[in-house]
């Protein structure tokens, strides 16, 4: 990175600490706070959409379709979020190739399932082994956002159905009692006015979304905890930058960007709430805020 | 100068599709990236180590184009069957247990011994608190020893464990240990005598993935008999390495 770094073994203090830290490896490591941010930046508004998708279905009169909303939140809410995401993950990207497979290679005489192998054939394979490995990246990383996004969509269709709920029924039969349809009333008197009380659920699983990011480390995703558990563990002189185990520094610094986030995240969420319930006599105006925060904690 | 102009177009053509000919059979070789000197991510972030150049080598034997992917130790055999990669090439010993799940190559280094570090001398590596990496041979020979086992996901902390008084000692591949004790300043040393634990170290491939382990058999046999693989074995581990 910097002129003065072509001889690591001769640097002290600063001298080999810049250059140490402008490694390839970190340079990795820096990188993956983007990829952090990309997920957190995507999954919301697609975890946002399950959510709202799901309320409706919930809400509707149509009874499959309702047992459907209903059963999609119960069943995702009572798994836990590590067994899902192991499960749910594989059982995906198998599924894609299984479709691949019949799809592609009809001729195909081999089982699929042969002992412990799953087989399938090479163009079936997604993505292609011969692919670039950032696109191998880039589909573990989608994989990643969808289970991430059915997840807290799953949660998100509970407190916005939670909200819809909340909107003043006599709200409802006014926008009827002046000849709105069904679809009408929905679209223009409830879902503009249930966002004040869906905003402090959502607020609470946005946090928890930014609070759930290092799973994508579980999932194989090279994120931030991957990187500093990888940076951070001993080093010996089979390195450039030999050094003793300083995962304790490494995690203070993931420590104090999560507590960064979070906390300018508040702020946002607590300006955007004075921001809706201006000039509203609901329980969310005014400290209320907090109350309504308890009621709708997924 | 037009004879010359096609006879390049030509030699681009089939360059190209030599090349696409040659992305067809694209290998995707799996390791840990996380046990030197074996194999370990370096300061430029890619994969490096004895089976860094080993497996390029046997790559280039072998004729294949391959393409280096890491995976943690503890999910390696399941994500080679499920098909994400098509090796396994992570210092991993064959053993019967793992045998029946996937298949090994011939081995390309020799069964080596494992050794016991500790802080101090007086360590009862039969009764004690020792630490070794999930899924090793180690820790099954631990759990199997009498004494009680610690087991991280990592090799790096399991040294980390016994550094911090978490745990008595660590068993694990000396090669992998003898650096760390030469470097540690006297902290940390060998106990005990060395075990010897599995057999020697080859790489796993898919049961179904015969024709692959056929070529890479044949390119490390090519290694073994114009004596390159006991000259990398001795690079990376030292002269006193057991070779072939």
């Amino acid at each position: 990175m910097f002129s003065w770094c072509t001889d690591p073994d001769t640097l002290e203090g600063l001298a080999w600490l810049s250059c140490y830290l402008t490694t390839g490896k970190h340079m990795a490591f820096y990188r993956s706070f983007g990829t952090v941010m990309v997920l957190l930046l995507v999954t919301a508004p697609v975890a946002l959409a399950f959510g709202f998708a799901g309320a409706m279905a919930a809400r509707s009169h149509f009874a499959p379709l309702r047992w459907l909303g209903k059963g999609y939140t119960a069943v995702v809410r009572g798994v836990p979020d590590i067994a899902f995401f192991l499960f749910f993950v594989i059982a995906l990207d198998q599924g894609i190739e299984y479709l691949r497979h019949r799809i592609k290679c009809p001729d195909w005489s081999e089982p699929i399932r042969q002992g412990n192998d799953f087989v399938v054939c090479p163009a079936a394979k997604m993505p292609l082994s011969s692919a670039p490995q950032w696109v191998h990246e880039t589909y573990g990383f989608a994989l990643a956002v969808i289970t991430f996004a059915i997840v807290f969509g799953a949660f998100a269709a509970n407190v916005l159905y939670g909200g819809m709920r909340a909107v003043p029924r006599a709200q409802m039969e006014t926008a009827e009692a002046y000849g709105m349809s069904r679809r009408q009333a929905f679209w223009r008197i409830m879902v503009p006015q249930m966002w004040v009380y869906a905003l402090p659920g959502l607020g609470n699983l946005w946090m928890i979304l930014i609070k759930a990011t290092p799973l994508l480390f579980l999932l194989g995703v090279e994120d931030i905890v991957y990187w500093a558990r990888e940076l951070g563990g001993s080093k010996t002189s089979a390195f450039t930058y030999p050094h003793p185990d300083w995962r304790l520094y490494y995690f203070l610094a993931l420590l104090v960007f999560y507590l960064l986030l979070t906390r300018v995240s508040e702020i946002v969420l607590d300006r955007l709430m004075a921001r809706l319930t201006h000039g509203q006599a609901t329980s969310g105006a005014k400290s209320g805020g907090r109350a309504a925060d308890k009621g709708l904690a997924i | 100068m037009k004879k010359l102009v096609l006879t390049a177009a030509a030699l681009a053509m089939s360059a190209g599709m030599a090349l696409a000919g040659s992305h067809a059979t694209t290998v995707r070789m799996g390791t840990e990236g996380a046990y030197p000197p074996y194999n370990f991510i370096n300061d430029a972030g890619e994969v490096d180590g004895f089976e860094r150049e080993l497996g390029d080598e046997l790559c280039k034997r072998a004729e294949l184009t391959c393409e280096w992917v890491t995976n943690d130790w503890d999910s390696i055999i399941p994500n080679l069957v499920s098909g994400n990669y098509d090796t396994i090439i992570a210092g991993m010993s064959i053993t019967p247990e793992r045998d029946e799940v996937i298949d090994f190559t011939q081995e390309y280094i020799p069964g080596s011994p494992s050794a016991y570090v500790a802080l101090s001398d007086d360590v009862d590596t039969t009764g004690g608190v020792i630490a070794a990496q999930t899924a090793t041979i180690q820790a099954g020979y631990v759990a199997d020893s009498g004494a009680t086992l610690v087991e991280f996901a990592t090799a790096d902390e399991t040294i980390a464990a016994v550094r911090n008084g978490e745990a008595d000692a660590v068993l694990a591949d000396k090669d992998f240990l003898a650096p760390i004790v030469a470097e540690s300043n006297g902290e940390l040393k060998f106990v005990g005598d060395d075990v010897v634990i599995g057999g020697g170290v080859g790489m796993g491939v898919r049961e179904s993935d015969t024709e692959l382990k056929e070529k890479f058999n044949a390119a490390i046999q090519s290694m073994k008999d114009d004596g390159s693989l006991n000259a990398l074995i001795r690079k990376w581990f030292g002269e006193d390495a057991q070779t072939f």
